[in-house]
C-alpha cells in the first residue's frame, strides 16, 4: 500500500469579493428582496431629511450667552422665546431653559450640588468599572462600592441623619428620579430574584411552591396594576395615619415586580448548567450554600448576562409608568414643562430630548453587556 | 494481593440494598463489602445498575431500602453525615465534571479550602504536587476547556486526590475519551492502585481489571451475578450471562 506524505495546509479557494457581489448577496438576492430594498430606501428618503431638518438645519439654537466652565459662549444676542422660534422646526431653547427640571425635578436649587455629586460619583463608578484592567483591584472596588455607594447616595440625595438638610421625596424628579427608581429597583430585586430562582429549583416543597406562586402571580399582572396596588391599595391595609412614603411604596412594588422577572432569567441560566456540575460539587462535599455560591451561580449568572441586562433595560423603560401614580420622573417632566404658559406646545422637543437621553443610557448598557459576554467567553474557551 | 487484605477491616458494607427509579427496580438486594485497600472492578452491560451502585456509596443517588456503612458511618438523610462521608470518598466521573469557570489549580483547591478548611497556600502547594503526579503541572493556570479529554480526566483524578480520600470511586473514567487518551488515564489509575488506596471502578477496561483488581464484580439487571478474583473471573466464568458478556467484549481484545 502506498504511503502518502503529509500534506501542508492550503488556504480555501478565494471567492470573488467586491461591492457588487456584496450588494447582490445582501440586498438584491431575489426580486422580492430587491423590491424591499427599494421600499426601505424610499422610506428612509421621505423620513430622514425632514427629521434632520427639524432637529438641526431649521432648528433654533439661540440660547443667548451661556457660561460653560467659566467661559462665556455667545449663541445669540438674546435667548429665543416660544414665539420667535416658530412652529415648523425644533425650539431647543425650551429644553435649555427647562433643563434643570429635566435633570433635577423640583430639587431645591441651593442644594443642587448634592445631585451633582451623586451624578459625578455614578460617572466615576462607571469609569472605574470600564477602565480599570486589574481585575483583583477592580473587584475589590466594586465590592466595596456595592455597600457604600447606595448609602452615600441616599444620604446625599435625601439628607437627614443630622448631616444634610432633608429634601423630601416629592421634590425629587426628572432624570434623578428615573435613575434612582431604576437603579434601586434593579439592585434590590436582583438578590431577591436569585433567591426566588433557587427556591423554585429547591427540593423543599413549601419553598418551591411559594417561589413558583409568587413568580407566576407577579408575572401575570401588569406593572401598572402593581404600582396602583402599592400606591393606593397598600395604604388601605395599613393603620390610618401611618405615613408611608409614596416613592418608597412604588420602589417596593417595582422591586417585587422585577424580582419575579430576574428569577425567571436566572432560572433559565440554572437550567443550562449540566447535572454533572451539581454532582461534582456534591461529591467533593460542598454544602448547599457553597455549591450554589461557588459553582452553580457563577456559571448560571454568566450565561444569563444578556437576559439580565435585557430585563434591566425593560425595567429602566418601565420606570416611566410611575407618572401615573404622581411621581415626576423625566418623562412626566415633559408634560409638566410643556404646560408652561410661555412654552405651550413644545412637548415634541421634550419627548425627543427624553428619547435621546434614554437611548444613550440604554444603548450603553446593552453595549456593555455584549462586552461582558465576550470577556467571559474568552475566559472559558479558545 | 488477596491474602494481604484478608485481615483488613471492611471499609464499605452494603447490605440488602434496593433502589427504584419510579417503578423501575434498578438495584436488587445488593450485598457486598469492600476491605481497606481493595481494588474492585464492577462491570456489566449498560443499564445493569453498576453506576447506580457506586453513586449510592456517596449518596449521589438516594436508595429506598437497605443500608450502606462507609468507614463506620451509616448513610442516612442527615446532611452532616453525608458531607462527612463525601469528604472521605472521592469520585471521578465519566464526563470529568471539572468546573469550567475556574482554573485547573482552583478546581483542585476548592474542596480543600471550603470543605477541609485548609489555607490557600497549603491547598495550592498540595494541588501542584498532585498535578505533578498526574504529569500536568504546566497546565495549572489554564481553564478546563483548554485541555484535552485525557488531560481533563487526569485533572479530575488529581482534584479528587486533593482531599486525601480513603476511598475512590471511578464511574467509567475512560468511556468518554478518545482511544489515544485512554492509556494516559489508566496509567494514573494503576499508579493509584499500587499506592494502596481503596478503589471501586466501574469500567470496561478489562486489561486494567485483569492486572490490578482484587475482585471483579459482574452485574446484570440490577443484581450482582457473579464475583471472583481476576484469574477465575476470566478463566472460569460460572454463569451463562457472564460467559456471553466476556465473549462479546473480549473478541476484539485477544
Amino acid at each position: 500500500m502506498a504511503i502518502n506524505e503529509l500534506q501542508s495546509a492550503r488556504k480555501p479557494p478565494t471567492t470573488q469579493i467586491g461591492a457588487i457581489l456584496w450588494l447582490r448577496t445582501n440586498l438584491f438576492s431575489s426580486w422580492i428582496n430587491g423590491l424591499l430594498t427599494f421600499a426601505s430606501l424610499y422610506l428612509l428618503f421621505i423620513s430622514i431629511p425632514p427629521l434632520l431638518d427639524w432637529m438641526f438645519l431649521s432648528a433654533n439654537f439661540n440660547f443667548g450667552t451661556v457660561n460653560i466652565l467659566g467661559f462665556d459662549i455667545k449663541f445669540s444676542e438674546v435667548m429665543a422665546d416660544n414665539d420667535s422660534c416658530g412652529k415648523e422646526a425644533a425650539c431647543w431653547p425650551f429644553i435649555f431653559e427647562k433643563i434643570y427640571m429635566f435633570i433635577y425635578g423640583f430639587y431645591p436649587r441651593e442644594e443642587v450640588w448634592r445631585p451633582d455629586v451623586f451624578y459625578g460619583l455614578t460617572a466615576l463608578l462607571i469609569l472605574i468599572v470600564r477602565l480599570v484592567k486589574n481585575y483583583k483591584y477592580k473587584n475589590r472596588v466594586i465590592l466595596s462600592m456595592i455597600v457604600t455607594y447606595p448609602i452615600v447616595s441616599y444620604i446625599l440625595i435625601a439628607g437627614g441623619f443630622g448631616l444634610l438638610p432633608v429634601v423630601e421625596t416629592h421634590q425629587w424628579g426628572g432624570l434623578l428620579l428615573t435613575l434612582i427608581i431604576a437603579s434601586v429597583g434593579i439592585i434590590i430585586s436582583f438578590p431577591i430574584g436569585v433567591v426566588l430562582a433557587l427556591g423554585r429549583q429547591s427540593d423543599l416543597r413549601v419553598i418551591k411552591l411559594f417561589s413558583t406562586l409568587f413568580i407566576e402571580f407577579i408575572r401575570a399582572v401588569p406593572l401598572i396594576t402593581i404600582l396602583f396596588m402599592a400606591s393606593f391599595v397598600l395604604p388601605l391595609f395599613l393603620e390610618s395615619g401611618t405615613n408611608f412614603d409614596k416613592l418608597l411604596r412604588a420602589l417596593i412594588g417595582i422591586a417585587l415586580f422585577q424580582a419575579a422577572y430576574f428569577a425567571e432569567v436566572v432560572r433559565g441560566g440554572l437550567q443550562a448548567i449540566p447535572k454533572g456540575q451539581y454532582e461534582a460539587a456534591d461529591a467533593v462535599g460542598l454544602s448547599y450554600f457553597q455549591k450554589n455560591a461557588l459553582i452553580i451561580l457563577p456559571q448560571a449568572l454568566k450565561i444569563s448576562i444578556p437576559n439580565i441586562v435585557g430585563s434591566s433595560i425593560s425595567l429602566f423603560k418601565d420606570t416611566t409608568l410611575v407618572l401615573i401614580i404622581g411621581l415626576m420622573d423625566m418623562l412626566a417632566m415633559v408634560n409638566m414643562t410643556s404646560q408652561d404658559i410661555y412654552w405651550l406646545g413644545r412637548e415634541t422637543e421634550g419627548y425627543v430630548f427624553v428619547t435621546i437621553v434614554f437611548w444613550v443610557i440604554l444603548y450603553s448598557m446593552s453595549r456593555y453587556s455584549r462586552k461582558l459576554e465576550i470577556r467571559f467567553n474568552t475566559e472559558n474557551k479558545d | 494481593m488477596e491474602t494481604e487484605n484478608n485481615n483488613k477491616p471492611n471499609i464499605i458494607e452494603i447490605s440488602e440494598l434496593n433502589k427504584w427509579y419510579g417503578d423501575f427496580h434498578a438495584l436488587k438486594n445488593i450485598n457486598m463489602s469492600v476491605k481497606e485497600g481493595e481494588i474492585i472492578v464492577v462491570c456489566g452491560p449498560s443499564g445493569s445498575g453498576k453506576s447506580t451502585l457506586i453513586r449510592c456509596v456517596n449518596f449521589l443517588e438516594k436508595f429506598q431500602e437497605g443500608n450502606i456503612v462507609v468507614s463506620g458511618t451509616e448513610l442516612t438523610d442527615d446532611a452532616q453525615k453525608i458531607r462527612k462521608i463525601r469528604s472521605e470518598v472521592a469520585m471521578v466521573f465519566q464526563h470529568f465534571n471539572l468546573f469550567p469557570h475556574l482554573t485547573i489549580v482552583d478546581n483542585l483547591t476548592l474542596a480543600p479550602i471550603w470543605v477541609h478548611n485548609e489555607t490557600k497556600e497549603e491547598a495550592r502547594e498540595k494541588a501542584l504536587k498532585f498535578l505533578e503526579r498526574v504529569d500536568i503541572k504546566e497546565q495549572a493556570e489554564k481553564y478546563p476547556n483548554q485541555l484535552s479529554g485525557g488531560q481533563q480526566q487526569r485533572v479530575a483524578i488529581a482534584r479528587s486526590l486533593c482531599t486525601s480520600p480513603k476511598i475512590m470511586l471511578f464511574d467509567e473514567p475512560t468511556s468518554a475519551l478518545d482511544p489515544e487518551m485512554i492509556s494516559e488515564v489508566l496509567d494514573v489509575m494503576v499508579e493509584l492502585a499500587k499506592g494502596g488506596i481503596t478503589m471501586i471502578c466501574v469500567t470496561h477496561e478489562m486489561g486494567f481489571a485483569r492486572k490490578m483488581a482484587n475482585r471483579i464484580i459482574f452485574m446484570d439487571e440490577g443484581q450482582i451475578v457473579e464475583e471472583n478474583d481476576p484469574i477465575n473471573f476470566f478463566k472460569n466464568p460460572e454463569s451463562d450471562r457472564l460467559q456471553l458478556f466476556l465473549s462479546q467484549i473480549l473478541t476484539h481484545d485477544e
